[in-house]
């Protein structure tokens, strides 16, 4: 499905050098992952058809878990059950709010205001959907990753689809398969890592940056800003990744949830100025899902657009979460299954909703020529003038943020591809990098559309994996659920 | 059963003094079991590489807390013939001391201070100051 034109083209020059390049690379990537078929008029591009019905499938298969396992999940990361012994290792919460902190980005402000671009506010219902269901592919997903971790000699711990397709498969005597989807995998995550985990970021942050500094005649608007731009962001990603300051990750980790928190506050803070106009906005999402007007594709065409928008915003299917969540303390991997159902639950229906509901109550979507970050930021602006300034700082520590999880997941694909091979380490680190360039140099069709791609060939290995050991899973359910329902698991203030 | 008395230590001056105060004060065959707490809250956020290297660093850390700082305190009270244990646990310094001296059914918690201003104890906290409001048992700050 090719994405309509977006271009934030950061100035001509040398950006048009870098711009013709990627645009071939692109292209045919794209042609290759979103293999289209028409049914009725409609283009159906088949991967975001594969992650909805598996969405569907597992909340069906493990009987509605993302609605019922939901207090349990709040319980598990509130710590209820976590035992004396357990102090000092990574709790619940701490494994979901990294894996959050990774998730939560420009696919909550800026791939919202393109699904509604696209496909019109009925995208925003169609996405919350695709946000509930996908909470069950999230919850297979990372029973998984923790599962079949790995533990290294130096006692550090791996894990993600890497280790539960070889490890996984094995078990069942698919060894070959395994390795083949887990290699596969890996190497999706890897170029994935460099599109919608770090190219799509810096992007966007070049876009919110340069409109707040006075758009083209602005500080940022000239020819060469940016590769300027993603050469100074480069560096802070480089200072991390490579030279190891753990302290910048460190703190922008922690400052995250805070955005977070104030971004919603704020969008609150919108919806309260306009709260009469709630109920028509509401409206207008819930028309707009079923009977679109002028969107191509009809009710299909929205759809697929909210469906393909979530995906890209919370991850799941994709097997980027599990290699986030494994880590966490645990004897009974199905706990952090529980835990990451929360995660497309925060992401996609609070997060993104919140963001949807923002831009249809203050009508931003319906001006021709703005899309992408700078339709939020306008929304915003509409309510609060001085919100762009802020939704900047936002951006860019989302977009930082976003880079430093996708770059570890990356590093681990190319550390289990590599045999954790110290020079592929860095000749990875030192791609990424460059793509944080490319990124801020490249128009924004051209960027959208070759991570998309990537992130996307990522749920083909990972999914049929999942498919193959849902049987694992669904034991570990089964035994979970005994064991609470006989008393074995309660909450340690209700031990005796 | 001997009595057992809690020493909070942390590292610094202020622990070694609690220490030193309890082994003048306990009377035999009274027990002293020299406690120390790595704070550590489930809470923060953190990034993959630390929550991956975690397991390693906690048990790096309760290692380090053992050898340089519970160790000598422990040999310094044997010197002065005491009987003494030492402990090295995660958590909230004050509420992880209430637990401790809850499960050995410790007598008293003696713990040093850092006379922190009041700006700072307002911020961060202080542990004595906690631990006062929340022991079950007498607490002995030490100046």
């Amino acid at each position: 499905m090719s994405i309509a034109q977006l271009a934030q083209d950061g100035g001509g020059g040398l950006d048009s050098v870098v711009n013709d390049a990627f645009t071939t690379l692109s292209t045919v990537v794209q042609e290759v992952i979103f293999y289209s078929v028409t049914i009725a008029g409609v283009t159906f591009p088949l991967v975001v058809a594969w992650l909805a019905f598996a969405a569907v499938f597992m909340t069906v298969y493990f009987r509605a878990v993302n609605v019922r396992g939901f207090r349990h999940a709040i319980g598990l990361v509130k710590g209820d059950y976590t035992g004396p012994d357990e102090v000092g290792e990574v709790s619940h919460f701490q494994a979901l709010a990294t894996a959050v902190s990774g998730t939560v980005g420009l696919g909550n402000i800026a791939g919202v205001a393109v699904a509604i671009t696209i496909g019109g506010p009925g995208a925003t219902f169609w996405m919350i959907v695709a946000g509930l269901l996908s909470m069950s592919t999230k919850f297979a997903e990372c029973t998984l990753g923790v599962k079949y971790r790995r533990v290294n000699p130096d006692g550090s711990i791996s894990g993600g689809p890497m280790y539960y397709l070889s490890r996984g498969l094995a078990e069942q005597g698919k060894v070959r398969l395994g390795r083949f989807l887990a290699v596969a995998f890996a190497i999706f995550c890897i170029f994935g890592s460099l599109g919608g985990g770090n190219a799509f970021q810096s992007n966007q942050a070049f876009a919110q940056m340069r409109s707040v500094t006075g758009g083209d005649d602005g500080l940022l608007g000239g020819s060469g800003a940016g590769i300027a731009f993603g050469v100074v962001l480069a560096i802070f990603v480089g200072v991390v990744i490579i030279g190891g300051i753990k302290r910048i990750a460190s703190v922008t980790d922690k400052l995250v949830p805070f955005m977070a928190v104030f971004y919603v506050t704020a969008c609150l803070i919108v919806l309260g100025g306009n709260f009469g106009a709630i109920p028509e906005a509401v409206g207008l999402i819930i028309e707009g899902a079923f009977t679109p007007d002028g969107i191509t594709g009809g009710v299909i065409g929205v759809l697929i657009t909210g469906f393909q928008r979530a995906a890209f915003s919370n991850e799941a299917g994709l097997g980027s979460a599990p290699i986030a969540h494994s880590a966490v303390q645990t004897n009974r991997p199905v706990t952090e299954g529980y835990v990451a159902l929360l995660e497309p639950f925060i992401d996609t229906v609070v997060i993104c909703t919140m963001t949807a509901l923002t831009i249809v109550i203050t009508g931003a979507y319906t001006e021709v020529g703005t899309e992408g970050v700078q339709l939020t930021s306008q929304a915003f602006e509409s309510v609060l003038p001085w919100f762009p300034n802020v939704l900047a700082v936002a951006v860019l520590l989302f977009a930082f943020s976003t880079q430093l999880a996708w770059s570890y997941y990356g590093a681990k694909s190319t550390a289990y591809l590599f045999n954790e091979s110290k020079l592929a380490d860095t000749i990875y680190k030192g791609v990424f990098l460059l793509f944080i360039v490319i990124g801020a140099a490249s128009s924004l069709d051209v960027v959208i559309g070759f991570s998309d791609a990537m992130i996307f060939a990522m749920s083909i290995p990972n999914l049929i994996g999942v498919y193959l050991l849902l049987r694992v899973v669904k034991r570990e359910l089964r035994e979970y659920e005994q064991d609470r329902a006989s008393g074995v698991i309660v909450k340690v203030s209700e031990r005796v | 059963m001997p009595e057992v008395i809690v020493v909070g230590v942390d590292g610094s001056e202020a622990g070694a003094r609690a220490a030193h105060f309890a082994a003048q004060h306990v009377r035999e065959p009274a027990q002293v079991l020299v406690a120390y707490v790595v704070p550590w809250s489930p809470y923060t956020v953190q990034t993959a590489e630390e929550n991956e290297r975690r397991s390693v660093n906690k048990q790096r850390e309760t290692e380090s807390a053992q050898t340089n700082i519970v160790d000598p305190l422990l040999a310094e009270l044997e010197d002065k013939g005491l009987k003494a244990e030492g402990l090295v646990r995660h958590g909230h310094p004050a509420e992880v001391l209430c637990e401790i001296a809850t499960e050995r059914s410790a007598s008293h918690i003696v713990v040093g201070r850092r006379g922190q201003s009041r700006v700072r104890a307002l911020l961060f906290g202080s542990t004595p100051g906690n631990l006062i409001q929340i022991a079950t048992v007498p607490v002995t700050v030490v100046p």
